[in-house]
C-alpha cells in the first residue's frame, strides 16, 4: 500500500473490563496499537466497539484494567487529557454545530491550540490576532486536503450527509492529532462517498503519519485499508491480527463474517 | 504590429513595462494569490530552462493536462520560449482516450496538475514508452511514487535556475530564434467523426485573432477574466492565453471546479465567456429561488422584469426609450437588476460572449434585458475560435454577427460558410489529406456549416452543410434550421421536415406530452394517452398556431421564406432511439424516418387528409408490438414574404 513505516506500540490496553450496572460491555480486553498504523475494530452490533473507543479517549472509565499511552500507564483516561495528548475522534452520529459554517466548525478543532487570553481575543489584539491567522492557515490546509472549498462558508445543517462526515474528520484533523479515533466514518454512505472517505483516511495516514483506530462495518473497507484488525463479540476479544489472518479465523467466521 | 511577434516576447514586454501589475491570480488556502508580470516571466523562464536542461528541443510538443492553473498557463509560454508547441489536453479524459493524442503528438514531455493525471500518464506509458518526463504541479499523494522521469514542477524550476546560471544567454537566444509563423499551440478537435485531429495554430494566427477581439470590444489591461473552461478548448486558449498576453489583463483561476460560481462572485469579471448551458443554469437557479421568495419580493421581481423585457435590450443598444420607461428601468436597476447581477457575479461585466450551441431566444433576451452585454460569436478551433462577432448595438437573436475585422467570409454554392484570413489553421498535424480537404486552393477554410447573410450583412448559421438541400425551385432548404425553430415552442418535442427536391416543405411533429398534457388538462380536454392526445383536433389547432408563427418568422428571412411549412401531421408515436428513429444524442435520422413512414410522407405530399398507418414499436422490455392509427394531416397558412431580416 505504501512505504510508511509502522513504528513502536504507542497505545496498549490491558485487561479492560467495563460494566454498566449488571451489563458487561467489555470483558478483559487487551490489544495494542502501533505508531502510524491503521487499526480496525470490528464486531457485530453491541459487541462493545464504541465502548472501547470511549474508554480510549476517556468518555468511559473502566472498572478494571490499565491503559498505556506513550509510555504512561493509567487506570483510565480523561477526555481533556486525551485531547491534549493528541487523541482526536469523530462520532458515529454526527456531532457538529449545525448552525455554524464548515469553516467555523473546523476552527473549533483548533480550540486547544489557542493560548491568548479572553481579553486579547475580545479586543482582537496581539497574540489573538497572530493566532487566528495561524489557525486559519492550518484550517485552510485541511479544507484543501479534504476538498471542502466549495462549502467553506455553508452552514453545516444544509450539507448532505457524506460531506458532514467529512467535516467531522476535518475538525478532528484540525487538532493535529497523533492518533485519530474514527467511529464508523463510512456508515450510511453510498459507494462513491465511501471510496472518497477511504481515500481521505489513507491520505491522512500517509500525509501526516496519523495513527488511526477505526470502527467499521463494511468488511470490504476494513480488509482493504487496515493493517491489523481486532474482533470483538459480546464484549470479548475473539480475534486479533492482520486482515488475512482474521478473515480465515474459524471463530471470527462463526461469530461475525459467517452471519453475513 | 511588429512582424516578429511571439507569445514569449509579448510576455517579456509586459514584464518590462508593468512588472508589478497582476498577471495571474489563483485562490489558494482561501486567499487570492497573485503572480505579477515580473514573477510570471521569471517562472516561465526558469521552467523553460528546466525543460531545456532535460533535453526539450525546438519543434517538440509539450502535453499540458489539468484544471485551469496559473502555473499550467505559464507552461504554455515555457514551451514556446524554446520553440516548442503546447498541446493542452482534456483533463477529464481517461487514459485510453489520451493515448491516441499522446501517440499522435509524439509526447515526450508532459506538465500535469496532480496525481490523477500522473496516474493516467503512467498507465498510458505501458504502450507509449516515449513519454519520458512527467512533471507535476501538486505533489499530494505522489510522495511514494518511484516511476522514472517523474519530477515536481518545483524541482524542474530548481534545475532551470541552475541551468540558467550555467548557460547565461542560451535561453535569450532561444527566445530570439522564435518566429511568428512557428506553430505555438496544437488543439485537438473533439472528433465526433473519426479520430481527433491536431489543429496546428501559429503565434501569428492566435495573436491576430486575439488582437482582433481585443480591438473589437475595446479591451484594456484593466479587464479581469475568470478562466474555468477546459484549457484544451480553443475558446479558453483565446480568452485566457492569447488575449491575456495581447491585452495584458488579469486572468483569475478558480479554487476548484466546484467553487466556480463562488469565485465568479468574488472576482467579478469584466469580460466573460460561457456556453449557453451555464447561462441557462444560472437563470434556472434565479427562477427557482424567486419561486421560494416572499410574495412581495416576487411581485417586485415580476413587475420590474416586465419593464426590463420591454426596454432593457433597447437601452443596452443605445436606442431611444421614453422618459417614463427610463425612470422605471433605473428604479428596477436599483431594486432588482443590480442586486441580481451582483448575486450572479456579473455586475462588472462589460462584454460577455456565448457560443458553442444555439442559445434560446428567451435566455439571451433575459441577460440583455437586465443590462448584461451578452453577445454571440461563431467560429471553430480551425479559425482560432471566431469568424464572426456581434458588434455592440447590432445584436440580433438569430444571427452570429458580422465577419470580424480582417476575416473574409463567403458562401459556397451549397450555402457552406467559407473563411479566409490570417487566423485559419496552418494544418492538421500529420494529416495532409485532411488539410487539403479543409482548405481549398484559394486558401478558404471549409467550415462544414451552412449559412446565409441577412440584409444587414449578419451571418446566420442554419445547418450542417451536408444536410442542406434545395427545393424544386432551387431555394435553399435547411431542415435542421426549421426543426430547431419549431422545437423552440414548448409544445413541440421533435420535428422532422422534408422538402429536398420538392415543391414545398412538409413536417412530422411529436407533441411534448407533458406540456400539451398540461395544456389539455387546463382546458378540460380528456385524453387516454399519447396517441389519443396527438390526434385531437384541438391539439392540431394548437400546433398549427406554432407552425404559423415559424412561417411568419421565415417570411422575413430572404431565401428561407420558401421553406415555410405547407402541411404537417402529428405522429401517432413518439420518435425513439430504441426504434432507431433518433440517435442516442437525440438527433433525428431523417432518411430512416422517411423510409419507415413512407405512406405518411406520400399522403403529405399527395394532398390526402387522412392516412392509415401501422407501425412496429419496440417496448423497453424488448418485446415488439404494433401501433395503428388514422393520422390526420393539416394544412398551414403560408405567410407572404417580407423584406428585411430583423428579428
Amino acid at each position: 500500500m505504501s512505504t510508511r513505516k509502522i513504528g513502536e506500540v504507542i497505545l496498549k490496553v490491558d485487561n479492560i473490563s467495563l460494566r454498566f450496572g449488571g451489563v458487561k460491555a467489555l470483558t478483559n480486553i487487551s490489544f495494542d496499537v502501533r505508531e502510524h498504523e491503521i487499526r480496525a475494530i470490528i464486531g457485530p452490533n453491541g459487541a462493545g466497539k464504541s465502548s472501547m473507543l470511549n474508554v480510549i479517549n476517556g468518555v468511559y472509565h473502566p472498572q478494571e484494567g490499565t491503559i498505556t499511552f506513550r509510555g504512561e500507564t493509567r487506570r483510565d483516561m480523561d477526555t481533556h487529557q486525551a485531547a491534549e495528548q493528541g487523541i482526536a475522534r469523530t462520532f458515529q452520529n454526527i456531532a457538529l454545530f449545525s448552525g455554524m459554517t464548515v469553516l467555523d466548525n473546523i476552527m473549533t478543532g483548533r480550540n486547544l491550540k489557542i493560548r491568548s487570553s479572553f481579553l486579547e481575543q475580545a479586543l482582537w489584539i496581539g497574540r489573538a490576532r497572530r493566532e487566528e491567522v495561524e489557525n486559519r492557515r492550518v484550517v485552510e490546509e485541511i479544507i484543501d486536503f479534504l476538498q471542502l472549498q466549495h462549502v467553506r462558508k455553508t452552514p453545516v445543517a444544509r450539507l448532505p450527509y457524506g460531506i458532514k462526515k467529512r467535516v467531522e474528520l476535518a475538525r478532528a484533523l484540525a487538532a493535529e492529532p497523533s492518533m485519530l479515533l474514527l467511529d464508523e466514518p463510512m456508515a450510511g454512505m453510498n459507494v462513491e462517498e465511501k471510496q472518497d472517505m477511504c481515500r481521505f483516511v489513507l491520505d491522512t495516514n500517509e500525509q501526516f503519519g496519523t495513527t488511526i483506530v477505526l470502527i467499521e462495518h463494511d468488511m470490504g473497507v476494513v480488509m482493504d485499508i487496515s493493517d491489523r484488525v481486532v474482533v470483538l463479540d459480546y464484549g470479548r476479544k475473539i480475534g486479533d491480527g492482520p486482515p488475512d489472518v482474521v478473515r480465515n479465523d474459524p471463530e471470527v467466521i462463526k461469530a461475525y463474517l459467517g452471519a453475513h | 504590429m511588429t512582424a516578429g511577434e511571439t507569445f514569449p516576447r509579448l510576455l517579456a514586454a509586459h514584464a518590462a513595462a508593468r512588472p508589478d501589475a497582476p498577471a495571474l491570480r489563483e485562490k489558494y488556502l482561501g486567499i487570492w494569490q497573485t503572480w505579477t508580470w515580473r514573477e510570471t516571466w521569471t517562472e516561465v523562464r526558469e521552467v523553460a530552462a528546466g525543460l531545456a536542461s532535460l533535453g526539450f528541443r525546438r519543434g517538440q510538443n509539450l502535453a499540458i493536462i489539468g484544471d485551469n492553473r496559473p502555473r499550467l498557463y505559464m507552461a504554455f509560454a515555457s514551451a514556446q520560449c524554446l520553440g516548442g508547441v503546447a498541446v493542452p489536453m482534456y483533463q477529464d479524459a481517461i487514459a485510453d482516450e489520451m493515448r491516441y493524442v499522446l501517440d499522435n503528438a509524439e509526447i515526450e514531455f508532459a506538465i500535469v496538475e496532480d496525481q490523477e493525471q500522473v496516474d493516467k500518464l503512467l498507465e498510458a506509458r505501458d504502450t507509449l514508452p516515449t513519454i519520458r518526463h512527467i512533471i507535476y504541479e501538486d505533489p499530494r499523494g505522489l510522495r511514494n511514487y518511484a516511476a522514472p522521469g517523474l519530477l515536481s514542477l518545483d524541482a524542474l524550476r530548481a534545475k532551470g535556475q541552475e541551468w540558467l546560471a550555467a548557460h547565461a544567454s542560451r535561453l535569450d537566444d532561444e527566445i530570439a530564434q522564435g518566429r511568428t509563423d512557428d506553430v505555438s499551440v496544437m488543439l485537438y478537435t473533439s472528433g465526433t467523426t473519426g479520430k481527433p485531429k491536431g489543429v496546428a495554430q501559429t503565434h501569428a494566427a492566435m495573436i491576430f485573432a486575439a488582437r482582433g477581439a481585443v480591438g473589437f470590444d475595446h479591451l484594456t489591461e484593466r479587464e479581469n477574466v475568470l478562466s474555468y473552461l477546459p484549457m484544451a478548448w480553443v475558446g479558453d486558449h483565446l480568452f485566457s492565453y492569447a488575449e491575456w498576453l495581447v491585452a495584458g489583463y488579469t486572468v483569475n483561476c478558480p479554487e476548484s471546479a466546484d467553487t466556480v460560481m463562488i469565485d465568479l462572485r468574488e472576482v467579478g469579471p469584466t469580460y466573460y465567456f460561457a456556453p449557453p448551458r451555464i447561462f441557462e443554469g444560472m437563470l434556472t437557479n434565479v427562477m427557482i429561488r424567486m419561486e421560494d421568495a416572499s410574495r412581495w419580493k416576487r411581485a417586485l421581481f415580476d413587475r420590474f422584469m416586465k419593464v426590463a423585457r420591454r426596454v432593457g435590450a433597447d437601452l443596452l443598444d443605445g436606442k431611444s426609450v421614453g422618459l417614463a420607461d427610463r425612470l422605471a428601468y433605473a428604479l428596477g436597476n436599483v431594486l432588482i437588476f443590480g442586486p441580481l447581477k451582483n448575486t450572479l457575479g456579473l455586475s462588472r461585466v462589460r462584454v460577455a460572449y456565448t457560443a458553442g450551441a444555439a442559445i434560446g431566444p428567451d435566455l439571451f433576451r433575459f441577460y440583455r434585458s437586465i443590462g448584461i452585454n451578452l453577445k454571440q460569436l461563431y467560429g471553430q478551433t480551425e479559425t482560432c475560435a471566431y469568424v464572426t462577432l456581434q458588434p455592440d448595438g447590432e445584436i440580433k437573436l438569430d444571427s452570429v454577427g458580422k465577419p470580424a475585422p480582417g476575416v473574409e467570409v463567403k458562401l459556397a454554392e451549397n450555402g457552406e460558410v467559407l473563411v479566409r484570413g490570417p487566423m485559419v489553421l496552418k494544418e492538421y498535424y500529420k494529416r495532409p489529406d485532411a488539410t487539403a480537404e479543409a482548405i481549398d486552393a484559394e486558401g478558404y477554410f471549409h467550415t462544414g456549416d451552412a449559412g446565409v447573410f441577412d440584409a444587414d450583412g449578419h451571418l446566420k448559421i442554419i445547418d450542417r452543410a451536408k444536410d442542406v438541400g434545395r427545393l424544386a425551385n432551387g431555394a435553399l432548404f435547411a431542415p435542421n434550421y426549421i426543426e430547431n425553430k419549431l422545437k423552440f415552442h414548448p409544445f413541440i418535442k421533435e420535428a422532422v421536415c422534408f422538402g429536398h427536391g420538392r415543391e414545398s416543405v412538409m413536417a412530422f411533429v411529436n407533441i411534448d406530452l407533458t406540456a400539451v398534457g398540461n395544456w389539455a388538462e387546463r382546458r378540460g380536454l380528456v385524453y387516454s394517452g399519447y396517441v389519443d392526445l396527438a390526434g385531437k383536433p384541438e391539439v392540431y389547432d394548437l400546433i398549427r398556431g406554432c407552425i404559423e408563427q415559424v412561417n411568419a418568422e421565415l417570411a422575413g428571412e430572404g431565401e428561407l421564406t420558401h421553406s415555410q411549412v405547407s402541411r404537417f401531421l402529428v405522429l401517432h408515436k413518439e420518435l425513439d432511439p430504441d426504434d432507431d428513429e433518433l440517435t442516442r444524442t437525440r438527433k433525428v435520422r431523417r432518411g430512416f424516418i422517411a423510409e419507415k413512414y413512407q405512406p405518411l410522407l406520400d399522403a403529405l405530399f399527395g394532398g390526402k387528409a387522412v392516412q392509415h398507418i401501422e407501425t412496429q414499436v419496440k417496448f423497453e422490455d424488448g418485446r415488439t408490438g404494433v401501433v395503428a392509427a388514422d393520422v390526420r394531416i393539416c394544412d398551414v397558412k403560408r405567410v407572404p414574404t417580407r423584406a428585411g431580416g430583423a428579428a
